[in-house]
C-alpha cells in the first residue's frame, strides 16, 4: 500500500501555468484508497482544473499506474488525445508517474506527493523508484525521480562527478541527471534546469508515523472510557 | 585580502592548493608552502579531498592566515548538514578567513570510510546561497544575524564534462546563487577549455584555469581512467613516460608552464594543483612569466 498526498492547489496550477490541454491519468490502486486517484480524485481534479480554465482532453482511470502493460494498452486507444495534449498530469504515487513519462515524450507531472510505501514498491519496480519524499518533484525533472536515483540526492543537476553519463559512485550506474538532461532536452524543457531548487524538507522525508498510516480501517476496536467517570476516578484515586 | 578585489583591478590571479596531513604532522606542510609565499595570491586548503579523512581545511586556513598567506576555504556538503555548514562558515569568518570555494563535495564511497552515512543535505548551489545570505545579515531561513560575515565566493567547473552544456547551465545557476569566481578542474586540453570559454562567454565571472602538475605517465594514466572530465593526451603520457625519474620534475614543469602560457589570455586566473609538489609551483610560475 502506497500512502499519497494531493500537491496544493497551487503547486498543479503552476505546473501547468503556460498549458491548456490536460490529459489528466488517476490511478485505481493505492491512490484510490488515499482519495488522491480513484473516480472521486479523477473528478474533483478535472472539475477543478475546467475551473481553471483547462481543456481535458482526457480523463483515464487506470487500475494500476505502476503497471506499464495496463498503460500501455490503455493509452494506446487515445493516442490522438494525447497528440493534441500539452501534458500529462497524475493522480498516482511517484512510480506511477514515472512509469507514465517513461512511455511519453510531453512533459508527464505529478499531482500527488508519494509518502510511504508500506512495503510494497509498486508493479513497476524497475531501475527507477520513489524515496517518498513527499514533495514530488517529477514535474521539473521530465518525470524522472532525482532522490532515488542520484546517491547525493541532489536536486540542482549533477555534480562535477558525472562522466559521459556514468555516476561518479559506479562506472556502471547512470548518472540520473545526466539522463534528466537529456529527457528535458527531448521534450523542450531543458529551461527547467535553469531553475534553483530549494533544500529538501526531511520533515516530509522523515514523516511522522502518523501520516504514513496505511491501513485506513482499525483492527482491534479499542473500548473508550467514558471521560467523565474516568476523571472522576482519577481524581478519587489521587486523594 | 578577497579575490575579487584582485580580479577587480584586472590582476591575473595565481593560486595553488595544499592538502592538510592525516594527523597532526603539520610541519612538512608548512615549509612547503611557506615556499609559496609572495609568489601566488592565495592558497586553497582542501578539505577531506577526495572524501579521505583529513586535519580540517579551516584549522590550516587559519594557520596560512597566521604566516601571512591568503587561504581559499574549501567547503563541502558531503560531511556537514545546513546547521553545521552555516555555523562553520561564521566560524571560519571569526578567524579572518575571506574567501570560500563552496562544492557539493565526493561521494563517500570514493574515500577512505566509505561506511559512514553521506550527508549532502545542501548542495553546491545551496551552500552558495547560504553563504551570500550570511553576507548579508541572515540565515538561511532569513533569521538577522548579530554581526554578518564577508567573504568572497567561488566555484567550480569542469571543462572536461561531457556533455558541457549542463555545466555551463549549473554555472548560471551558481552564477545566480552567489559565486564571485570559478576554478576549473585540471585542463590539458586547450582546446576544451577554449570551449567552455566560449560557451560560458555571457557569464561575467572571472575564471581560473585549472593545472595539475603530472608526476608520471603513471598518474595520467589514472586520472584518465578514474578522474571525470580530465583527459591527458597521449602526447604528454608519452614526454613523461620517457623522462628519467630524475627529469620527470623538469618535463612536468615544463608542460605546465606552456599550459598556462596557451591559455592565459583566455581567461583572468590560473589554479595549480601541485598534488605534493609544492617546491615545484614558483619554477612553473618563472617558466610561464607569470612571476
Ligand atoms: S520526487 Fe521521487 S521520491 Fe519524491 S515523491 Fe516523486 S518519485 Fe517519489
Ligand atoms: S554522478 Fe550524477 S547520479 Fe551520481 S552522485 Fe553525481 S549527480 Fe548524482
Amino acid at each position: 500500500m502506497i500512502v499519497s498526498e494531493r500537491k496544493s492547489w497551487e503547486e498543479i496550477l503552476s505546473f501547468l501555468e503556460e498549458e491548456k490541454n490536460v490529459f489528466l491519468i488517476a490511478c485505481g490502486g493505492c491512490s484510490d484508497a488515499c482519495k488522491t486517484g480513484g473516480t472521486e480524485g479523477l473528478r474533483e481534479v478535472k472539475d477543478k482544473l475546467r475551473e481553471a480554465g483547462k481543456e481535458i482532453t482526457a480523463a483515464l482511470l487506470i487500475d494500476f499506474v505502476c503497471n506499464k502493460v495496463l498503460i500501455g494498452m490503455r493509452l494506446n486507444r487515445y493516442i490522438e488525445e494525447l497528440k493534441s495534449s500539452d501534458s500529462v498530469l497524475v493522480l498516482s504515487c511517484g512510480i506511477g508517474v514515472q512509469a507514465v513519462a517513461n512511455m511519453l515524450d510531453i512533459p508527464v507531472r505529478p499531482g500527488d506527493n508519494t509518502i510511504y510505501m508500506g512495503g510494497f514498491p509498486g508493479v513497476w519496480p524497475g531501475e527507477e523508484r520513489c524515496l517518498q519524499c513527499g514533495d514530488c518533484r517529477l514535474a521539473d525533472t521530465g518525470g524522472i525521480c532525482p532522490y532515488a536515483n542520484c546517491p547525493k540526492l541532489l536536486v540542482n543537476g549533477a555534480c562535477g562527478g558525472s562522466d559521459k553519463g556514468k555516476c561518479e559512485t559506479d562506472p556502471e550506474k547512470d548518472c540520473v541527471w545526466a539522463l534528466i538532461y537529456e529527457r528535458l532536452k527531448n521534450i523542450g524543457k531543458l529551461e527547467n534546469l535553469r531553475k534553483i531548487y530549494s533544500p529538501r524538507d526531511y520533515n516530509l522525508i522523515l514523516a511522522p508515523s502518523e501520516r504514513k498510516k496505511s491501513i485506513f480501517w482499525a483492527l482491534e476496536t479499542v473500548e473508550e472510557e467514558p471521560k467523565e467517570e474516568a476523571s472522576e476516578e482519577r481524581r478519587l484515586s489521587t486523594l | 585580502m578577497k579575490l575579487k578585489d584582485l580580479f577587480k583591478k584586472g590582476k591575473f590571479v595565481i593560486t595553488s592548493e595544499i592538502g592538510p596531513p592525516k594527523g597532526t604532522n603539520i610541519e612538512p606542510m608548512l615549509e612547503e608552502v611557506d615556499l609559496l609565499k609572495n609568489k601566488v595570491d592565495a592558497i586553497n586548503v582542501t578539505e577531506n579531498q577526495s572524501s579521505v579523512m583529513r586535519l580540517g581545511s579551516m584549522a590550516v586556513c587559519r594557520l596560512l592566515k597566521e604566516r601571512g598567506l591568503e587561504p581559499v576555504f574549501q567547503i563541502t556538503c558531503r560531511d556537514r548538514n545546513r546547521l553545521a555548514l552555516q555555523s562553520d562558515l561564521i566560524s571560519a569568518s571569526v578567524l579572518g578567513i575571506e574567501n570560500v570555494l563552496c562544492l557539493t563535495g565526493d561521494h563517500v564511497v570514493l574515500g577512505d570510510h566509505p561506511q559512514t552515512k553521506p550527508v549532502f543535505d545542501l548542495d553546491s548551489i545551496h551552500l552558495l546561497k547560504a553563504a551570500r545570505n550570511l553576507v548579508n545579515g541572515y540565515d538561511m531561513v532569513e533569521n538577522k544575524l548579530d554581526g554578518s560575515p564577508d567573504f568572497c565566493l567561488g566555484a567550480v567547473v569542469n571543462p572536461g564534462a561531457d556533455p558541457l552544456e549542463p555545466q555551463i547551465i549549473k554555472m548560471e545557476a551558481k552564477v545566480e546563487a552567489g559565486a564571485e569566481f570559478f576554478q576549473t578542474q585540471a585542463v590539458y586540453e586547450v582546446k576544451k577549455f577554449e570551449d567552455l570559454m566560449k560557451a560560458a562567454e555571457h557569464i561575467k565571472v572571472p575564471i581560473m584555469v585549472g593545472i595539475v602538475l603530472l608526476k608520471s605517465a603513471g598518474m595520467a594514466r589514472f586520472m584518465n581512467a578514474n578522474v571525470a572530465g580530465v583527459f591527458v593526451p597521449d602526447k604528454l603520457i608519452k614526454i613523461m613516460a620517457d623522462a628519467s625519474k630524475e627529469d620527470r620534475p623538469r618535463k612536468s614543469i615544463e608542460i605546465a608552464a606552456s599550459l598556462i602560457k596557451e591559455m592565459k589570455g583566455m581567461c583572468q586566473g590560473v589554479h595549480i594543483m601541485s598534488l605534493g609538489w609544492d617546491k615545484y609551483v614558483p619554477s612553473v610560475l618563472k617558466a610561464a612569466k607569470l612571476i
